[in-house]
């Protein structure tokens, strides 16, 4: 998390309102262990990854949806499944749960 | 006031030890609780009895300095699945201490800083332990190996590593008899087969028992035929990374036959 701390002190002195995405957990391979975090503010620009790229779009907007108001806090899962839902997968073949949530505290 | 997160942020760049717990699921999602190794706390989870709880085991998480999941009743109870909290923790750096300042340690501590680690490096002649020789590392101390454990041993852990590069019994079997009695993870030291030879011999007279010189990596590092002291460095971290991960990767010092 601590590779994303400059960019979110800038983003915030401009006033833009950020999400973050965590690493909470993993199944099977997964490219970033649980911590590793992504942020995202509300103009689109991100700090720091999920996984080793595979996911990162569709992070930014689930995180945008986030901030416009459009879902909750919460757990958002990629990876294989038989799923249509899984649209996104982890080449790797594993699956990851993320934690979105704005930076309001 | 500070927030959660200034005081998140603040303590990690300060490398003071942190986790930070988060309702994932169930109730109050979104409810923070950061703790600190001695037990103070910023926030809560929504009941005294599961922050109690919660810190208690984000305590214990630190010294291992893993994330993970964990569940819990609405008041902290065990074995119940009512809500989920990730606990994020972050861990001091891991520590590398380094003995001999010699060519081998200026790509080994270069090697150890883009893995994270924290890099001590330490050897009793000051013309060779110079910051401007060593510039990648922590820390550079002029001092004998033994005194150096005597006063930072006891903070070394599973984590941890001590590599002895001094290719010199005189500095070596002083830091290899220190770093016995420390819980330090990984313990090498650099040689051929011979030179290892002739330490043990050293290092038996001085009352290292079989079971301590078991310990003791050498040669050191992985069997990746490394010549340079880049290759070599690389070797070692690899070594280290399979010890940590509990994987067969050849080790030199569990084979026979040339190093190089």
């Amino acid at each position: 998390m601590d590779e994303i701390f400059d960019d979110i002190e800038r983003w915030r002195a401009l006033g833009q309102r950020v999400a973050i995405a965590r690493v909470v957990d993993i199944e099977g391979s997964g490219p970033r262990d649980p911590g590793a975090a992504m942020a995202v503010n509300n103009i689109g620009e991100v700090a720091g990854s999920v996984s080793g790229g595979c996911v990162e779009g569709a992070v930014v907007g689930e995180a945008l949806e986030l901030l416009e108001g459009r879902r909750k806090a919460g757990i958002t899962s990629f990876g294989y499944s038989d799923d249509e839902a899984f649209a996104v997968g982890l080449t790797c073949g594993g699956t990851i749960h993320l934690f979105i949530e704005e930076l309001d505290w | 006031m500070t927030s959660i997160y200034e005081r998140f942020r603040d303590l990690i760049r300060s490398e003071v030890p942190v986790a930070l717990a988060t309702l994932i699921e169930g109730p109050n999602i979104g409810a923070k609780l950061l703790v600190e190794k001695t037990g103070a706390t910023l926030g809560g989870l929504g009941s005294e009895q599961l922050d109690r709880v919660v810190g208690r085991d984000a305590i214990a998480m630190l010294d291992a300095g893993t994330s993970e999941v964990r569940h819990y009743g609405p008041n902290g109870e065990a074995r119940q699945h009512d809500l989920s909290a990730f606990i994020e923790c972050h861990a001091r750096r891991p520590h590398m201490v380094i003995f001999g300042a010699v060519d081998f340690t200026r790509a080994l501590a270069s090697q150890a800083k883009l893995l994270g680690f924290r890099v001590t490096v330490c050897d009793a002649r000051e013309v060779f332990a110079t910051r401007r020789r060593f510039p990648m590392a922590d820390e550079v101390v002029v001092d004998w190996p033994n005194r150096l454990l005597e006063r930072i041993g006891s903070d070394l852990g599973p984590r941890d590593a001590v590599c002895v590069l001094t290719h010199d019994a005189k500095f070596d079997v002083p830091a290899i008899v220190g770093a016995l009695p420390t819980r330090v993870g990984y313990l090498g030291a650099m040689g051929s087969r011979q030179t290892h030879e002739k330490r043990i011999t050293r290092l038996t007279e001085e009352g290292v028992t079989v079971e301590e010189l078991e310990r003791v990596r050498s040669p050191i590092g992985l069997d990746i035929g490394g010549r340079t002291p880049e290759e070599t460095a690389v070797s070692i971290v690899a070594e280290i990374i399979a010890m940590r991960t509990d994987r067969n990767a050849p080790s030199l010092s569990k084979g026979q036959g040339s190093i190089h």
